[in-house]
């Protein structure tokens, strides 16, 4: 059975695209499932160092479609994780360097071979994004909790459905329980309230995710990590399991002092 | 000191429902501009609907965003030739 193609994208630059992209790869590769990632980004490289393969790229997305060398040989195997692939982006090309089509038909190849392809697409609506978006069965929105990323998300799922991509699903990243708590972050019931699409995941603010990328480690591997566990279960709701967000709220001294002094109509004795 | 009591017991608004406002505005905003054939639909629909109480000057429609502050409304302008005679009024149940 031919595998499934799915684009990671958002609009705005820098909510975590390419993280996404390589800690979802990752995950479906641990759970088994044989993956390839494809970095979009022509000119702009990035899901290579993200993964911690930048110096075992030989050949590029470019390369392929110009028909320089065959697939198989652009395909980087990642030596952590079994049936993990990534074919890189070319850093010296423009955008317009590879067409939709083109892009389709790299998809529909790898299918064949792959349970998923996951193509990272770069920010902003042109055509690194229509290239991106060619080849895809689904897609994947993410956003942070901020006004400017949600504006550009709504857009984006816009041009999605535009262009028959008719339900994507919501990654919320960098969701801060702390300013939610306060008042001074939309929370989840908020943004989906206002983008309307389905929730696929929730990933906390994590400082584990730039130790991961200053190692070139995907966070996936570490689940002990709060971000590693929201990627591992994000994946598992890709395979179509139903698993319950995480508990990401962590009782603050206010909220003790308050059910101390039996604010919330219970008696409890302090911590 | 009463700043420490006044958070405890929730009286301080945070800064989100600022930027769901905000967001939800803007968004009516993006969404009908960059869909022309929206507000065309709605004023064919608006124009048969009212239509059928009213003789309307179609070419006068005009239909924009008005938005102050923190409300956005809908704005119609719509000129009338003339009521319509006969027309059916539904009984309210």
């Amino acid at each position: 059975m031919a595998g499934k193609s799915l684009v990671v994208t958002s609009g705005k630059g820098g909510v975590g695209k390419t993280t996404t992209t390589a800690n979802i790869g990752t995950g479906l590769a641990l759970l088994g499932k044989k993956v390839c990632l494809i970095d979009a980004d022509i000119g702009l490289r990035n899901l290579d160092v993200v993964m911690g393969l930048e110096n075992r790229i030989v050949y590029d997305l470019v390369d392929v479609v110009e028909g320089h060398c065959k697939l198989r040989n652009a395909l980087i195997k990642d030596k952590r994780c079994e049936n993990l692939f990534l074919l890189p982006a070319a850093q010296t090309r423009e955008k317009d360097a590879v067409s939709p089509d083109q892009m389709r038909e790299l998809c529909e190849t790898l299918k064949e071979d792959f349970d998923y392809v996951i193509v990272d697409s770069p920010a902003g609506i042109e055509h690194g994004f229509r290239n991106a978006i060619a080849g895809a069965d689904d897609a994947i929105v993410v956003t942070t909790p901020e006004v400017s990323a949600v504006r550009d998300a709504d857009r984006i799922i816009g041009m999605l459905e535009a262009n028959d991509l008719r339900e994507p699903r919501l990654i919320i990243n960098r969701i801060r329980p702390d300013m939610v708590r306060r008042g001074d972050m939309m929370d989840i019931d908020d943004i989906i309230e206002i983008l309307a699409i389905k929730l696929l995941g929730v990933v906390p603010d994590d400082q584990d995710v730039i130790v991961a990328t200053n190692r070139g480690e995907p966070v996936v591997y570490d689940r002990r990590t709060r971000s590693g566990e929201a990627y591992f279960n994000i994946v598992r709701r890709i395979e179509g399991e139903d698993v319950p967000l995480l508990q990401l709220e962590q009782e603050g001294l206010v909220e003790r002092l308050k059910r101390f002094f039996n604010f919330d109509g219970k008696r409890r004795k302090a911590e | 000191m009463f700043d420490f009591f006044g958070k405890l017991f929730g009286r301080d608004e945070g800064s989100k429902k600022a930027a769901k406002d905000r967001l939800k505005l803007v968004l009516v905003h993006d969404r009908a501009s960059l869909s022309p054939r929206l507000m065309e639909n709605l004023k064919e629909d608006l124009i048969r609907v009212i239509s059928k109480y009213l003789e309307i000057d179609e070419e006068g429609l005009e239909v924009s965003f008005d938005q102050e502050e923190e409300t956005m409304a809908l704005i119609a302008n719509i000129p009338i030739r003339q009521v319509r005679r006969n027309v059916e009024v539904k009984a309210n149940s």
